[in-house]
């Protein structure tokens, strides 16, 4: 390759060409263009006239310049120039390209591609093998070094994956490399982190080792706290040097139920600082719809931060069986309960029937026995849908009858008469310590403080189900808490008091954790080791490195303890993960996480990202040397006169479209065009049948009467139109001719309630079967029964034969035979209304409403219209004058048919003329 | 092409003839139409002579003369004074008008796609005033094809047949006037491009004979404004003729200052044998022509 500044040439030999350009430019120079050759009789006034000036004429020198420059484009564009042409990279041996491919490369991950790709082709082009190793997903065994081009193909397939490299994993993969040389380039992410060193000693062993890194600023979010009734928003960054503003939106379902963002707020980091905190007030109703804060337009799952239970504040209804105890707050059934959930929950007060509405989370009846029938329904259906009811027992619960014999509907057991008073003054025995939770249980690897102890509680029937039901029980094997699932709800029965008087569970942290693990009430912070002791849980949805939630398909559940420790991996990506009723989101960052920026040796040499992308020229010049002679062509043709008057107006428009192609003339302004024809001009329209010579007749037929009309009568139709019943609007026409045909198509529902709608607002159409010489109306011919299955599902009035009086016997002529090509007698209108009675003295009856909505006769009467181009009749009618005299009553018949459709029954109107003019007299 | 000269001749004689016949024909009707429509526009009046002479109209009593013939005295008249009368009648006396179209090749030149060529509008005006003429009267024929002058609506039908041939092979066309009657008026439609001499000679030979008429020059807008430019070789519409050029646009004044000498020397030519001369564009209206036509046949009739 050849290089001339930033570019290069592939066939630069060809750049020989450009010597040529000037000779050609004394050849062109010497040829005029070429004459034109026109016909003109003036030439005999020209013989003997000479030109002025003889050399005028050779090609001018901006032409010329034109010509050499499309020349020297099309011989520079061939000789294949290259913008910031790749040299080579130096070394040999084997590559191996590192990645570390972790939530901090996504964000411009992309670019990180590219370069790969060109750092791999590179190596292709000087032959190395090649191997790609993404840190946060090693391969099990040493390195494949493979061609380059098996690798180019797999670049696209790779992704960042949202957690850090394994360091135990890095050292099994460290230590399968065996005693292989190669040289290492490291595509960083730029944070610092404890495994990097002794992967960069191992590397270096191995042959040189060079590191790119770049790119945007590592950014993320850390997770989300609520305190003191604002969420507090706090963001890390690497690179600390300057100021730098964020915009992070809280995003989540809106009550339409559409993903939005909901709240915006900004994180201001000041410069030099690593963090940036800002707090957002959010209204309790749009807090618990917020499901995610992200960083806006920073694409990385460190961005993003998922929101749980922590921040969802639920609403609980504590309702008490008693209130009467004024003054004795320790005593108060609600009392502990509030204690306990006021940090994290709303507390609802309030009647049953008035919270219901409301529907709380979760309703804590302390100490409730009997319900009022409504309340009890009421709360049932609650329960059924979802709702969670706790109850506590009491003296109450213990006195009354409630789940005596019969199993309660709001009570998990069946209780015992009394209940059972231990390590009181008046019993024997010890109060009685908990057992530990048993497997299965939801509170199942809590510890169990030795300090609580149960002096009181009400007792189980031992039922059948009542092993299934228990979810703690006291040390002697007595059930504390029993649970009961109803439709999607469920109820929970303390068998002790929510007071201290029963036994000192209310006064134990045990009872906070125990609300919680029913996820009556909710944590404030991140769930330590031994709060998710025991428990599994598995990913609702998982975030990807690019920050995006994903289903969460075949992950296995995860134990708690494994999700304390936050260590992610393959197995368990950082997302949100369900336990029962409860979520935990587990994000990228932690708390305490810092962000801090890789520290490189300084043997080792660190380069950009950014690549000087090789860019091919060739296209572009030969593309400029093609307008050039475009360009060079209209030159020519103004400069030899062909480009005068309209010829140049007819070449610009062409050069303009080719420039820009136009916009396709749309169907519906097609559609809008013959609207506006049809409107604005009475038009004669027939009905297209399918049948080619046919509708030729129809147009020919209905050219002629338009003809006729024009000469005849002040109507002045326009040329008649063909009229699709399936596409186009009928409503413009007054008048449709409808040849029948046998192999018409019966025309579709939607076209007959349009034809439909035109018959009902006054159109008429003309039914022509066209067999006028072979049978009456009605017989047995083919078009006839055609005529019948097409009219079939018209909305066609009862027909008669055209009687004598009929308005069209003199709407314009006075007629009484309605010829066309035929003769025959045979035209169905309207009937006439029954009582329509000839007054005496009258020459026809009193017919006047309406227009006939039909004719339908035989007499193939566009045949007798029909004319063609010249005006001269198409086809032959009868014989001799007497048929010359049928085609004019037949163009008289039209003339008649559609004066009767434009002026409706104006002509019968004339039969009260006598009377009107009599009464005026009076 | 492959058919021998014979098959070939006898399928034209055959049904051949027929069609080709037809074809004609069906262009006639509408030519016919359309000069029987532009005459339609001129309003026709009587067409006396204002004087007594042969004639079917009474034009006037006067008193016996000296020569008159005794058959010729009006008796009922008479009978009314005490002097014969005789009854005279206005002279109806038909005019001759011979007409002759250029139908050379130079006359199908139209210098736009949508102008009808020089031709079809000298054939129009041709039959559109014979149309009048015959209407009036006269008798009309064609000078092309040399047949006498006839009257009658059969003789319209067969001018238009003759009007509606294919143009003839020369490039210039030269009035031919065969068997002119004398003091019959004279009308010739051209453009006068060729050479001066035939019409020159053609009109000294009609004024001998006492032939009076009209020179009615028919150009195309493109020939009175030579819109040309650049190299160019023009050619006469036969390809007999070519003149080559660098610069068209140069030529334009010179050429337009000898077709104004043309004109001019075609109206000094009518003026000296008395004749009309007038220039008509295809792109104006056809009717003014024809009513300078009808107005000019008036006046030297």
């Amino acid at each position: 390759m050849w290089m001339l500044g930033p570019i290069g040439f592939t066939a630069p030999l060809l750049l020989l060409g450009l010597i040529a350009l000037p000779i050609l430019w004394i050849i062109l120079r010497a040829v005029p263009p070429a004459p034109i050759r026109r016909r003109f009789p003036g030439v005999a006034l020209l013989l003997g006239l000479t030109d002025d000036e003889t050399q005028t004429d050779r090609t001018p020198w901006w032409l010329l310049l034109l010509r050499m420059l499309a020349a020297a484009a099309v011989i520079v564009g061939f000789a294949g120039p290259v913008l910031n042409p790749q040299v080579e990279e130096t070394g040999s041996g084997p590559l191996l390209a590192v990645v570390d491919a972790t939530w901090a490369d996504a964000p411009d991950w992309s670019r990180r591609q590219d370069r790969l790709a060109a750092l791999i082709e590179e190596a292709g082009r000087s032959g190395r093998p090649v191997a790609l190793v993404q840190l946060t997903d090693l391969p099990p065994g040493p390195p494949e070094f493979l061609s380059a081009d098996r690798w180019v193909s797999r670049i696209a397939g790779l992704a960042p994956q949202p957690w850090e490299p394994d360091p135990e994993a890095q050292e099994a993969w460290l230590a399968g490399l065996g005693d292989a040389r190669f040289d290492t380039v490291w595509l960083s992410d730029g944070l610092a982190r404890a495994s990097r060193a002794p992967l960069l000693e191992a590397l270096e062993a191995r042959g040189d080792v060079r590191v790119i890194e770049g790119g945007r600023p590592a950014l993320g979010l850390a997770p989300v706290l609520y305190e003191d009734g604002e969420v507090k928003l706090s963001g890390l960054r690497a690179i600390t040097a300057s100021e730098a503003e964020v915009a992070v939106s809280a995003i989540g379902l809106d009550p339409a139920g559409t993903e939005r963002a909901l709240a915006a707020a900004t994180l201001t980091f000041e410069a030099g600082a690593a963090g940036a905190e800002t707090a957002l007030a959010l209204p309790h109703e749009l807090r618990n719809r917020v499901t995610r804060f992200e960083i806006a337009g920073h694409r990385s799952a460190a961005a993003v931060s998922l929101t749980d239970d922590s921040l969802r504040r639920r609403e609980v209804a504590l309702i008490a069986g008693r209130d009467d105890r004024e003054g004795l707050e320790l005593l108060s059934p609600l009392h502990y309960l509030e204690q306990a959930l006021a940090p994290t929950a709303e507390l609802l007060h309030g009647g049953l029937t008035d919270i219901l509405p409301a529907n709380p989370d979760a309703i804590i009846l302390a100490d409730v026995a009997q319900l009022a029938p409504a309340e009890q329904a009421a709360l049932t259906e609650w329960v059924e849908e979802g709702g969670l009811l706790v109850r506590f027992a009491g003296p109450r619960l213990a006195s009354s009858e409630v789940s005596r014999t019969e199993l309660d509907p709001l009570m998990p057991v069946r209780l015992r008469e009394g209940g059972r008073s231990v390590g009181g003054a008046m019993s024997w025995g010890e109060p009685r310590a908990l057992r530990p939770f048993a497997e299965g249980s939801p509170f199942y690897g809590l510890e169990v403080p030795q300090e609580v102890t149960v002096q009181s509680q009400v007792m189980a029937q031992p039922d059948p189900e009542l092993g299934e039901r228990v979810i703690a029980a006291l040390a002697d094997g007595t059930p504390l808490v029993t649970r009961r699932g109803i439709g999607a709800g469920q109820v929970v029965l303390f068998h002790v008091t929510a007071n201290a008087e029963w036994s000192t569970l209310p006064l134990s942290g045990l009872f906070v954790q125990m609300l919680e693990r029913l996820a009556v009430s909710t944590r404030p912070a991140s769930p330590s080791a031994e709060d998710l002791a025991g428990t599994t849980w598995t990913a609702d949805a998982v975030l990807d490195g690019f920050g995006e939630l994903q289903p969460a398909e075949t992950l296995p559940g995860v134990p708690g303890e494994r999700l304390a420790s936050r260590a992610f991996g393959p197995d368990m990506p950082p997302g949100l993960y369900t336990g029962g009723d409860r979520r935990i989101a587990l994000n990228v960052l932690a708390a305490d996480d810092v962000l801090e920026p890789a520290a490189w040796p300084a043997r080792i040499p660190v380069e950009g990202l950014a690549i000087a992308r090789e860019t091919r020229l060739a296209g572009p010049v030969l593309a400029l040397a093609l307008l050039l002679l475009a360009a060079d062509l209209v030159a020519s043709l103004w400069l030899s006169g062909r480009l005068r008057g309209g010829q140049g107006g007819a070449v610009a428009l062409l050069a303009l479209a080719l420039m820009a192609p136009a916009p396709p003339a749309s169907a519906q302004e097609a559609d809008e065009a013959r609207a506006l024809l049809a409107t604005t001009e009475v038009v004669l329209a027939h009905v297209v049948t399918g049948d080619q010579s046919i509708d030729r007749l129809a147009q020919a037929g209905l050219t002629g009467l338009g003809e006729a009309l024009y000469t005849r009568t002040s109507v002045e139709p326009a040329q008649p139109m063909a009229v699709n019943l399936e596409t186009d609007e009928l409503a413009f026409y007054p008048f449709l001719y409808w040849p029948v045909t046998e192999g018409q198509p019966i025309p579709s529902a939607e076209a007959y309630s349009r034809l439909n709608r035109y018959l009902r607002s006054g159109g008429m159409i003309l039914f022509d079967t066209r067999d006028g010489d072979i049978g009456g109306f009605g017989s047995a011919t083919p078009t006839g029964r055609k005529l019948q299955q097409l009219a079939g599902p018209l909305d066609i009035p009862p027909l008669e034969p055209l009687p004598q009086d009929h308005v069209l016997t003199r709407t314009f002529y006075l007629l009484q035979d309605f010829p066309g090509r035929y003769t025959s007698r045979d035209v169905w209108v309207e009937a006439a209304p029954a009582d329509a009675e000839k007054v005496e003295g009258m020459p026809f009856r009193n017919l006047n409403d309406g227009v006939t909505p039909v004719v339908i006769g035989g007499n193939d009467w566009a045949s007798a219209w029909a004319v063609d181009a010249s005006g001269m009749p198409l086809y032959p009618v009868g014989r001799g004058f007497a048929g010359e005299r049928q085609r004019e009553l037949a163009l008289r018949f039209g003339v008649n048919l559609v004066m009767h459709v434009l002026t409706g029954n104006y002509k019968s109107d004339q039969v009260h003329v006598p009377a009107l003019l009599d009464r005026l007299g009076q | 092409m492959s058919q021998p000269p014979a098959a070939t001749q006898s399928a034209q004689a055959g049904p051949q003839l027929r069609t080709r016949a037809e074809g004609l024909a069906s262009a006639l009707p509408p030519l016919l139409a359309q000069a029987e429509h532009l005459a339609s526009t001129v309003l026709l009046g009587s067409h006396g002579r204002r004087r007594s002479g042969m004639g079917d109209e009474f034009w006037q009593y006067r008193p016996i003369a000296q020569g008159d013939e005794a058959r010729e005295i009006d008796w009922r008249r008479s009978a009314r004074s005490d002097v014969h009368f005789i009854r005279q009648k206005e002279w109806q006396a038909a005019q001759s008008v011979v007409i002759w179209v250029d139908g050379s090749r130079s006359m199908g030149f139209s210098g736009d796609r949508n102008r009808a060529a020089k031709s079809d509008r000298a054939r129009l005006l041709a039959l559109a005033l014979s149309v009048l003429l015959v209407r009036a009267g006269e008798r009309v024929g064609l000078a092309n094809t040399g047949a006498p002058p006839r009257g009658g609506q059969l003789q319209l039908v067969r001018l238009a047949e003759a009007l509606t041939g294919e143009l003839s092979e020369e490039d210039y066309g030269t009035p031919e006037t065969p068997g002119l009657p004398a003091h019959a008026r004279a009308v010739f439609l051209s453009d006068f491009m060729g050479d001066i001499a035939g019409v020159e000679a053609a009109l000294a030979k009609a004024a001998d004979r006492g032939v009076r008429g009209a020179l009615f020059q028919i150009l195309d807008p493109v020939e009175e404004t030579f819109p040309f430019d650049g190299r160019t070789i023009f050619e006469s519409m036969g390809g007999t003729l070519s003149h080559e050029t660098l610069k068209a646009g140069e030529l334009k004044e010179r050429y337009l200052q000898r077709l104004a000498e043309r004109k001019d020397r075609l109206e000094h030519l009518a003026r000296v044998s008395g004749w009309l001369y007038d220039c008509h564009h295809t792109g104006d209206s056809a009717q003014s022509a024809l009513l300078w036509l009808y107005a000019a046949l008036e006046r030297s009739r």
